[in-house]
């Protein structure tokens, strides 16, 4: 009983994360109708600023603000720059780019802050545990559940009850006639690529008191999230949260029970052996399943 | 007139890169430079790989992100079966043909019905599962890989030799070129590339284009499981690594590099991009010493640049160039 909750608040741990990676992602795909494989550089730059900032001033605060801060600046000049000019050519030219960018990403982190992994310390105040259900729990990583429900409720807020949220919403279902009604779409897709980049930035900051903070971070995760975006619906940030929380059970659970339940079937090597294989595939073949029945995934945008 | 002079041209071109592939072992048993060899072996491996990337990615519309899977698992043929003993050459080649065969048509049944970005997205996914499971698999050697105790025996072909492994690759290289020149003019390969340019219309004429494509996926597939049980044999190890995405991004760079719409583009792709690969890893400067040092250390850096700069300026490709030039003069 004890493991299951662990094990289900666990999972719900990983797709905050996976979702905070993905609603950027997915939104940009929605409206710009591109795919930035650089996104996973955003999380891994939040994760750096984020050490770099908590162990200069010490406070998780100003980490947090200053990872966010970061990541959306960041995000804001890649897309001024460079980024702006692959919206309208085909996706080839679209992931090559972002690829080169991702390789760019990881050395000018590597420049700056070294090849060996960076460590930041979980906040003091978050530094013990508590009980949930009769079971305790580490505070931090309760605390990114509460930060993914958080910034669930004020993406929802801000898509559906705020003017801008309107205009994503328009921009998803047809850029060129929210242009022709006078609203400054290269503006607005900025706007959105800088909300992105932030998410993803804050991502990264809350992951890295728990992992090493290394190049190359972003990349497991960025995977992760194609997987989550494609059974969740392109585009959709309802299918971005389902997916997120589909993908994290999956994964968690898959991992853990997995193992117990081919011990049970076989020999102890045997399962030992196949267990973590078999859980590693485990997510992509519900990928496979999914595609196969519902190629728009789970969750598609509703248009209309 | 002129249009015939471009494709002297290009058959020049072809003729002089083939003629030095074949030419690599002498002058490296003349300069007793054995690196040579090794080097154009891999060189001319993943020539082959990017070739048969492009018969799915430049003729078929299908820009597979997760062909290194399929090297991986040609790698692993050899590299697994020499774990528990088989040494037989053929034999590794069928395993990991069997078992790539197995996989490409599962994948490919699954992504061949997707279109533009979700066809990407997924065959990553689907090449980093395999990714995944070989990091899994402790047994052979989990995520460092495993080193291959020796060259497969393949009877007639003694792969301990290196000019033979060498001319081995030499042969495969030709014969799929040779193979995919043909194939894309045939029924087969029209069917390919009118699904390309218009499924529906493929659809209406009557075309299966599932089976087309799904053949075409296997059969570039299967072709990159040869190439990766060439490089295992090459390098002796087999590893995850060989399956990394960016090995399957950097076969695409090497088609689009190249010349996506090209035959032969893919080889010259591999060349020039495996042998700036090597001089940036190696670069050094002597008036600016430091400057070398940090291109040396960040070499990757410049790799990314590089591929921003090409997708950007050269769409068409190197080898694409000399044709479209002479196309509109």
């Amino acid at each position: 009983m004890s493991l299951f909750v662990a094990q289900i608040l666990n999972s719900f741990q990983l797709g905050a994360l996976l979702f905070l990676m993905s609603a950027g992602l997915t939104l940009v795909f929605g409206i710009m109708n591109f795919l930035n494989l650089a996104h996973g550089s955003l999380f891994m730059v939040g994760a750096y600023v984020g050490a770099t900032v908590a162990a200069k001033t010490g406070s998780f605060t100003i980490a947090i603000i200053a990872a966010i801060v970061a990541t959306m600046l960041l995000g804001v000049v890649a897309e001024r720059t460079l980024l702006r000019q692959l919206y309208a050519r085909d996706h080839l030219d679209q992931v090559l780019c972002t690829f080169g960018l991702l390789l760019i990403a990881n050395e000018a982190v590597r420049y700056i802050w070294g090849p060996s992994p960076v460590f930041i310390n979980v906040p003091a105040m978050l530094d013990g545990t508590v009980r949930i259900f009769g079971q305790n729990y580490p505070a931090y990583r309760f605390a990114i559940i509460v930060a993914g429900i958080v910034v669930v409720l004020g993406l929802y807020l801000l898509i559906s009850r705020t003017r801008l949220g309107m205009l994503i919403r328009a921009g998803a279902n047809n850029a060129n006639m929210v242009s022709a009604l006078g609203v400054n779409i290269k503006f607005l897709n900025t706007v959105v690529f800088a909300l992105g980049a932030g998410l993803a930035g804050l991502g990264g900051l809350l992951i890295a008191p728990l992992v090493s903070v290394q190049p190359g971070m972003g990349e497991p995760i960025l995977i992760l999230t194609l997987v989550v975006i494609v059974v969740g619906g392109i585009g959709s940030i309802r299918g971005a949260l389902y997916g997120a929380l589909i993908v994290g059970l999956i994964d968690t659970a898959a991992r853990v029970y997995m193992q117990i339940g081919l011990l049970q079937i076989f020999e102890r090597s045997v399962g030992q052996a196949i267990g973590p294989a078999i859980a590693s595939m485990l997510i992509y073949i519900l990928m496979a399943i999914v595609l196969a029945f519902r190629p728009q995934g789970l969750f598609p945008v509703k248009h209309g | 007139m002129a249009k015939l002079e471009i494709r002297e041209l290009k058959t020049w071109i072809a003729g002089l890169v083939i003629l030095l592939f074949a030419a690599v072992p002498i002058v490296s048993i003349l300069t007793d430079q054995a690196f040579y060899m090794a080097q154009y072996s891999r060189i001319m491996i993943y020539a082959l790989a990017a070739v048969a990337l492009n018969l799915i990615l430049g003729f078929g519309g299908m820009v597979s992100l997760g062909h290194a899977l399929y090297i991986g698992i040609g790698a692993y043929g050899a590299g697994m079966l020499d774990f528990h003993g088989v040494t037989n050459g053929w034999l590794q080649l069928l395993a990991a043909l069997g078992v790539g065969g197995l996989f490409a048509t599962a994948i490919g049944a699954v992504v061949v019905r997707l279109k533009g970005m979700t066809f990407i997205m997924i065959t990553l996914a689907f090449a980093q599962m395999g990714y995944f499971l070989a990091v899994t698999l402790r047994t052979y050697g989990g995520e460092d890989g495993r080193a291959i105790s020796a060259r497969s025996q393949m009877y007639l072909l003694d792969f301990s030799n290196p000019v033979v492994l060498y001319y081995a690759i030499f042969a495969c290289l030709m014969a799929t070129l040779w193979w995919v020149d043909r194939v894309i003019t045939s029924r087969f390969g029209m069917a390919i590339r009118g699904s390309k340019s218009n499924e529906r219309r493929m659809l209406a004429l009557g075309f299966p284009t599932f089976r087309y494509k799904l053949a075409a996926y296997v059969i570039s597939a299967q072709i990159c499981v040869v190439a990766g049980f060439l490089l295992a044999n090459l390098t002796l190890y087999a590893s995850p690594s060989y399956m990394q995405w960016m090995v399957s991004a950097e076969l695409i760079i090497m088609v689009i590099l190249g010349g996506m719409f090209t035959v032969f583009g893919p080889v010259i792709g591999a060349l020039v991009f495996l042998l700036l690969e090597e001089w940036l890893s190696n670069f050094h400067s002597a008036s600016f010493p430091a400057f070398g040092e940090l291109v040396n250390e960040h070499w990757l850096a410049v790799l990314g640049a590089f591929v921003i700069v090409v997708v950007l300026t050269a769409r068409n490709g190197v080898y694409g160039y000399v044709g479209k030039r002479g196309r509109t003069p």
